[in-house]
């Protein structure tokens, strides 16, 4: 505060003040001091002092004496006086440092109001220098101030113009401008050649404040692609400074110039997202495939560099869009998440059902089930209905347990299959109605499938929950096993699945024992193993004096197996060495499996059993002849593979495409032989695509994964399953609402962190003290059932978008 | 065998001839019979002591007026054997079909002879050992290391004949008839012997003392023909619908209430017996007046020279004279047969009727001695159904397990799942199990988990009072945590004086479970087996000290829990967020997923897909997981390409990468699914 003298005599060369002029203190002007005073400081900062005069009663000096200086606001330049502001424009500190830097930055900052204006100015700028232009929809707004505090930082690099005309915008391109709100556009024109075209423009995305105009033109002003000659680990740019990710290319000496080209290509099309950095491998010791030709660095601390392998262009940008899409909704989704109540936030989805099963009965449990051919079992007509039937066939399930009806569904299938077999019954037992049934019969588990045979001995089905598993079980069941053959013609009928004639018309792998008279050891064997895979595997075994006939036949010397697979019935010999019955159960198992197997969901598991690496040719229908053959010679190779060679159907089985994503983000091009360790490390390495799968290019392939010298794809997640999502915390909801109950116990142990007993929360928390009547209107949630309350209380859930099984 | 006795009390009389059972039970009551038919099944050597000549001697007695007011129930829609026990309070435990109530009788509130009828059969039936005609008189013990608690008990009948016993098993019920002194109460009539003809009560006015079942039922019986009837007791009543006790008024006879609060002349006071006196005038009436009144005068003044509360205050409320005051008092524990020896102790409080024992029912002062049946309900006295058939069949058994895992090294019966099972065993259980339903708050079911949460160990119906011994009590280790599955009331709803049909006072929302009101299942996570101290030092009302975690599965109308969404879905998550696992159930479909694309398996794949029991799941079920959102159906891409993979993101990945984002394709469902 100073006198008019004090003033005009402290006035600097060249130092700007802005000064307002009060004869004594009007009470109208009391608000518009206040926001003047507050600007003060903000002022300062641009060597912009405020001055308020105080103007002697009598003084009637140009200034003071003026009729309504009260309500002007005076801006000097030295003594000179620039602008003459009415108070009106100054209403806040945003008004009066946007305009009291407008009028001073008259040259840096260009208001134009024509579209020729605009044109005049860029193209004087062409090849000299950018222009920075700024639309806001008025003067004096925030807007307005953070690009007038940005001009005058950057206004002697870039040309800064600005407008309010709403139609100027429009022309700039930009699809339907919304005129409501200001935007900002860099505009490249000092690399602009042709003066008849015009410059490169870059559209800032974000709302125009000062850091992020700052943080724009920081941007803009970096170079378009950087040169990298080391450890990208190492690199650092304005752009992961800035929270960017950047891009490498990487370059070789042969394809630098189409590389530099490429680069720039989607530098300009990431401008303002990322920054792009042109790596010549040739110069840096990358320890990375060489046909990855893209590097992703993220600005997040710790995040290793992620190289890829990317076919054109559009896949970088997509990369980069994506991640940052990606963020924004995360975003977007968080500030959602705040604006729910705490009710919502807390509840978090766990009433949503996820748990594919379960969710698909309930869906499905409007359907009625073809049940006519099971027939149902009680307490009372079990034991009876096991005496009536050769075989019966027993489910025992829960009806509310969602696996038992899951299979229920695939038994009736079955029961279809097998309608008007002979001696085979149907039946099923609801534990859930007959417990006392289940505790007899053992069950502990729901389902479980017991095949009872004339009421004498049951066999528990241990097979896949599957219509086809499920059927080829009860078939097989139906001929005791092993089978005793009498004559050397029935055990040739046996092998070439004839006999026994029951199964004749039926598809199965038969093995047969043949023992001389006196092995009685081994044969012992094979009977309990017999028995333990039947159901499985048909065995059958001979023992007649001539067995020699048939074991010379097919040149083995009992005591031998011979195999007749289902398909060719081609019969195998194998010698039985193994003495105990495990051994033999193992022994069968290991030779059913296929050499090279098509992997499919139903076998997957007996190889996984073998806990061995998996050399899997992915392939989109059936495999050329070729690759098979190829393929067969790998697997071959050594008769104790260490690994599981295997082909997989993606059109039979689709669910490859999804381990294939998994591996690689998007389906890659088939065939595809891949190797994984299943079992050790996860690690996943893709056989290079430009070789043709043969027995040389894999062996040599796998003695280079040997020895690490391939580096993986990816490699398995070694995530635990951990919980998918809270459970309801009622200790903690009893604590807060009922705070001196549990927290009595002063033996809380160590590991339970004490929580400080919230303070006496109020009215809600005594509810259950209070009389009934009064908490029906206070309860929170009202979790009541009443159905008075019903359909209003239906329609506030369908609002929550929630939903439950019940009224 | 009369004869056998007699020889054998000579053989006593003559000298130190012993009779040795590993197993003495005293009474053959409903208690005494299902102790005898636990021990006769697990092949001991027991013996049970009725003073009567048949089973049931109270039940040939009591009640007066001959109609259980326990509920026989014939139809519950359901056929699931052990569910239907929830609603058959009559029957005892017992592998024969037979033996259930509702084949006795059709009555939903039988008559008191067939419940005679119904112990007869269960004791010849099932073959049960049981010496009648033998009144214990006396009981002492004789120490002995060798014995198996340090001392012998040494039982005489009225015969002098001892008998010698490791364990006895006390199931003598409360019979004693409590009884109150005061001046005048010669001229009471006590229940045992009160006249139950009505026409003996026609146009006369009484008075009845107490406020029990057998005071409502005295009263309901005589309603219809006496002037009036004035009910006295030092309590309010407690209406068992509203204290969830079934010791308290029960529905069925409180006639009384009703003429009382319409004013039908009939009416209930309040006052302490003791204070009172009766005095009986020259035509043989009966007054009330107070004992401080007659402590003041004259003892041997007439009748005339009584001070009547009535001079004083002429309007006090029992002014009327009666014809004749019952009392409905109740039944005590007889304590006269146990020497000093054994501190057989009367409980403190309202519990004085029943002896002093610990949450295991052995006695606080004797090791070796055990308290069965109505005797053994100060454990849970107003609180469960432990003082009742329908509760004490189950502690029974709780006690019966304890001894075979304490004196023959049988552990408590458990059963071992893989983990894949937790949640269906807890379902299976809340649903079906009468012991955990009737003895709600007392018995519990405890699991057991195995290293690594792969396995588990579940005991049924296990005294939770006794948590901390535990390991001691059942022979079974619980190193790696346990959850203890038991069933509650809400806190605060049920007793005296409250308003059990405010509106809003069941609980609809998983959410809010543990408000529930009506009796649901709660489980408590425990990472170790509480300490005594810690059991000892728990909250009032909690039957179990402060756990690591709880849940409450809410309260259900039709106590049915098996609604996938509302009572399966909230306990899976909680589960899971103990054991930090995750036990969805997967098709196998997505196990095989899983299998190529991660390192480690859910628990539902690694314990059915790779053992080769995968569940496939038809077609249709696929079809439905996918429009779920829950599983990705990759055929659609031969037709769409490669593009759409992308679109198709957000189930299969969520499952694979992201666990923690939720299912939001599901939403679209919700109000169809409402509706």
């Amino acid at each position: 505060e100073l006198s008019p003298q004090e003033y005009f005599g402290s006035l600097q060369a060249g130092r700007a003040s802005l000064a307002y002029f009060s004869p004594n203190v009007s009470p109208g002007a009391q608000p518009f001091l206040e926001q003047i005073e507050n600007s003060a400081e903000a002022l300062q900062d641009y060597g912009i002092s405020v001055v308020k005069v105080n103007c002697p009663k009598e003084d009637v000096s140009r200034y003071c004496g003026k009729e309504n200086a009260v309500r002007r606001a005076y801006l000097f330049r030295g003594n000179m006086l620039i602008r003459e502001f009415p108070t009106d424009a100054l209403f806040d500190v945003n008004s009066i440092v946007a305009n009291v830097l407008f009028a001073l930055l008259f040259n840096e900052v260009k208001y134009v109001e024509t579209l020729a204006d605009l044109q005049n100015v860029e193209n004087a700028l062409k090849g000299r220098s950018n222009m920075v232009f700024a639309y806001v929809p008025a003067t004096g707004t925030a807007e307005h101030r953070a690009v007038m505090e940005a001009a005058f930082v950057y206004g002697t690099v870039h040309q800064f113009v600005l407008t309010t005309e709403a139609t100027l915008l429009k022309d700039t391109g930009g699809d339907e401008p919304d005129v409501s709100s200001a935007r900002l556009l860099f505009c490249h024109c000092q690399r602009a050649t042709d003066l008849a075209q015009p410059c490169r423009r870059t559209a800032m995305g974000q709302a125009l404040t000062i850091l992020n105009i700052h943080r724009h033109l920081k941007l803009m002003g970096a170079p378009l692609v950087t040169e990298v000659a080391e450890d990208p680990e190492k690199v650092s740019t304005v752009h992961l400074q800035l929270g960017l990710p950047l891009v490498f290319i990487l370059s070789q000496k042969e394809t630098y110039e189409a590389d530099r080209r490429t680069a720039e290509f989607v530098a300009w099309q990431l401008l303002g997202k990322a920054g792009v950095a042109l790596l010549s491998r040739d110069r840096v010791d990358l320890n990375v495939l060489l046909r990855s030709n893209v590097a992703l660095k993220t600005p997040d601390e710790g995040v290793p560099i992620k190289y890829l392998v990317l076919e054109d262009t559009d896949e970088v940008i997509t990369l980069v869009e994506d991640k940052s899409k990606v963020k924004q909704i995360q975003e977007e989704e968080e500030e959602e998440g705040d604006e729910e109540d705490e009710d919502e936030k807390e509840n978090n989805n766990q009433d949503i059902q996820d748990d594919q099963v379960v969710e698909a009965v309930s869906r499905d449990k409007k359907r009625e089930l073809p049940l006519e051919q099971i027939l149902v079992l009680t307490e009372e007509t079990f034991h009876s209905a096991l005496l009536e039937t050769a075989r019966t066939v027993v489910l025992f399930y829960a009806s509310w347990e969602a696996v038992s009806l899951a299979v229920l569904r695939s038994y009736t299938e079955v029961a279809d299959h097998l309608k008007g077999t002979r001696g085979v019954l149907l039946s099923r037992v609801n534990c859930w109605d007959w417990p006392g049934v289940c505790t007899k019969e053992n069950v502990t588990q729901f389902p479980t499938i017991k095949i009872y045979e004339k009421g004498e001995r049951s066999v528990m089905y241990d097979g896949m929950w599957e219509t086809e598993e499920l059927t080829s079980f009860i078939m097989l069941s139906r001929v005791s096993c092993p089978l005793k053959l009498a004559t050397i013609e029935e055990a040739e009928g046996y092998l070439r699945g004839e006999f026994p004639s029951e199964l004749s018309s039926y598809h199965h792998t038969s093995i047969l024992g043949v023992f001389s008279t006196a092995a009685s050891e081994a044969r012992e064997a094979f009977e309990e193993a017999g028995s333990i895979l039947s159901g499985h595997v048909m065995t059958g075994m001979y023992f007649e004096d001539d067995a020699l006939a048939l074991s010379r036949k097919y040149a083995v010397s009992p005591p031998a197996l011979l195999l007749a697979r289902s398909g060719g019935r081609r019969v195998e010999g194998i010698a039985l060495s193994k003495q105990s019955a495990q051994d033999v159960v193992r022994m069968i198992r290991y030779e059913l499996l296929d050499i090279f197997p098509e992997i499919t969901v139903q076998n997957l598991p007996r190889y996984l059993q073998l806990r061995k690496p998996f050399l899997i040719l992915f392939s989109d229908g059936d495999i050329g002849q070729m690759e098979s053959k190829e393929m067969l010679k790998v697997a071959k190779e050594r008769p104790q593979q260490a690994f599981v060679a295997c082909w997989m159907n993606l059109k039979k089985t689709p669910v490859g495409r999804g381990v294939l994503k998994a591996y690689f983000a998007t389906v890659p091009s088939l065939p595809l032989l891949v190797w994984v360790n299943l079992h050790a490390g996860g690690q996943v390495f893709k056989f290079p695509s430009e070789q043709t799968i043969t027995e040389m290019n894999i062996l040599s392939w796998l003695e280079k994964l040997k020895a690490g010298l391939e580096i993986p794809s990816s490699t398995l997640s070694e995530e635990d399953w951990k919980p998918p999502l809270p459970a309801y915390d009622f200790l903690q909801m009893m604590e807060t609402a009922v705070p001196e109950l549990p927290l009595h116990t002063s033996h809380r142990r160590e590991d339970t962190p004490a929580r400080p007993p919230p303070e006496s929360p109020g009215g809600d928390t005594t509810i259950r003290e209070e009389p009934p009547q009064d908490t029906k209107a206070e309860k929170v949630g009202s979790p009541g059932r009443d159905l008075r309350g019903t359909a209003p209380r239906l329609a506030a859930r369908e609002k929550q978008g929630k939903r439950h099984s019940e009224l | 065998l009369g004869l056998a006795l007699y020889a054998s009390s000579l053989c006593a009389a003559s000298g130190a001839a012993f009779l040795y059972h590993d197993y003495c039970v005293i009474g053959a009551g409903p208690s005494g019979l299902q102790a005898a038919y636990f021990l006769q099944q697990a092949n001991r050597d027991y013996i049970v002591f009725e003073r009567s000549h048949a089973p049931g001697s109270f039940f040939a007695l009591y009640p007066r007026h001959r109609k259980l007011i326990s509920i026989n129930k014939q139809y519950t829609g359901k056929s699931n054997s052990e569910f239907n026990l929830r609603h058959d309070w009559n029957s005892l435990l017992s592998h024969d079909r037979r033996l259930l109530f509702r084949r006795y009788s059709r009555d939903f509130f039988p008559d008191a002879d067939v419940m005679v009828r119904y112990l007869e059969d269960f004791a010849s039936l099932l073959k049960l050992r049981v010496q009648y005609n033998t009144a214990i008189v006396h009981v002492t013990l004789e120490r002995d290391e060798q014995a198996w608690n340090g001392h012998y008990f040494l039982l005489t009948d009225q015969d002098r004949q001892n008998y010698n016993c490791s364990s006895l098993l006390v199931a003598t019920g409360t019979w004693v008839p409590n009884v109150v002194n005061f001046p005048g109460s010669e001229y009471v009539e006590g229940y045992e012997t009160v006249s139950i003809n009505p026409e003996d009560f026609a146009g006369q006015t009484v008075l009845i003392l107490g406020r029990g079942n057998s005071a409502f039922e005295t009263a309901e019986n005589i309603l219809g023909v006496t002037n009036f009837i004035h009910m006295v007791s030092r309590s309010r009543v407690r209406l068992s619908w509203a204290t969830h006790y079934v010791g308290d008024l029960r529905a069925i006879n409180n006639g009384l209430l009703d003429t009382y609060q319409l004013k039908s002349l009939d009416g209930l006071l309040e006052g302490d017996l003791e204070d009172l006196a009766i005095v009986k005038d020259k035509k043989g009436k009966l007054h009330i007046t107070l004992r401080f009144y007659l402590e003041n005068r004259n003892t041997s003044a007439g009748i005339d020279s009584i001070t009547l509360p009535q001079d004083e205050l002429d309007n006090f409320a029992t002014r009327a004279p009666y014809d004749r005051v019952i009392r409905c008092l109740g039944w005590k524990f007889d304590f006269s047969i146990y020497n000093r020896s054994l501190r057989m102790m009367p409980g403190k409080g309202n519990k004085k009727k029943y002896p002093q024992i610990k949450p295991s029912y052995e006695s606080r002062g004797t090791r070796g001695l055990f308290v069965l049946g109505t005797a053994s309900h100060s454990v849970d006295f107003r609180k469960s159904a432990g003082g009742f058939i329908h509760g004490f069949r189950y502690t029974t058994r709780a006690v019966h397990r304890l001894l075979e895992n304490r004196h023959h090294g049988v552990p408590w019966p458990s059963t071992v799942y893989p983990i894949t099972q937790l949640t269906n065993s807890i379902i299976k259980r809340v649903n079906e199990a009468s012991g955990l339903y009737q003895m709600f708050s007392v018995l519990a079911d405890i699991i057991l988990l195995r290293e690594n949460a792969t396995a588990f160990e579940y005991l049924e119906e296990y005294p939770v009072g006794v948590l901390a011994e535990l390991e001691m009590q059942t022979g079974r280790k619980a190193p790696n945590g346990l959850f203890v599955v038991i069933m509650e009331y809400g806190r605060n709803f049920s007793g005296a004086d409250k308003d059990v049909f405010y509106y809003n006072r069941a609980v609809g929302e998983a959410q809010h479970a543990w408000q529930s009101n009506f009796l649901h299942p709660v489980i408590y996570y425990y990472k170790h087996l509480p300490t005594e101290r810690e059991m000892r030092l728990r909250p009032p009302d909690w039957p179990l000290p402060r756990p690591d975690a709880v849940h409450h599965i809410v309260e259900d109308f039709l106590t049915d829990w098996t609604a996938p969404n509302a009572h399966i879905l909230p306990l899976r998550r909680f589960l899971e967020n103990c054991l930090s696992t995750d036990l969805r159930n997967f098709f196998a479909e997505s196990c095989f997923l899983f299998a190529f694309t991660r390192q480690k398996l859910p628990p539902f794949c690694r314990q059915g897909y790779v053992r080769m029991q995968g569940l496939v799941g038809s077609e249709g079920l696929r079809r439905h997981a996918v429009e779920a959102g829950l599983l990705e159906d990759y055929t659609l891409i031969d037709f769409s390409g490669d593009k759409a993979l992308d679109s198709y993101k957000g189930s299969q990945d969520q499952l694979l990468r992201d666990h923690t984002i939720p299912v939001r394709p599901l939403q679209h469902l919700v109000n169809s699914k409402d509706e």
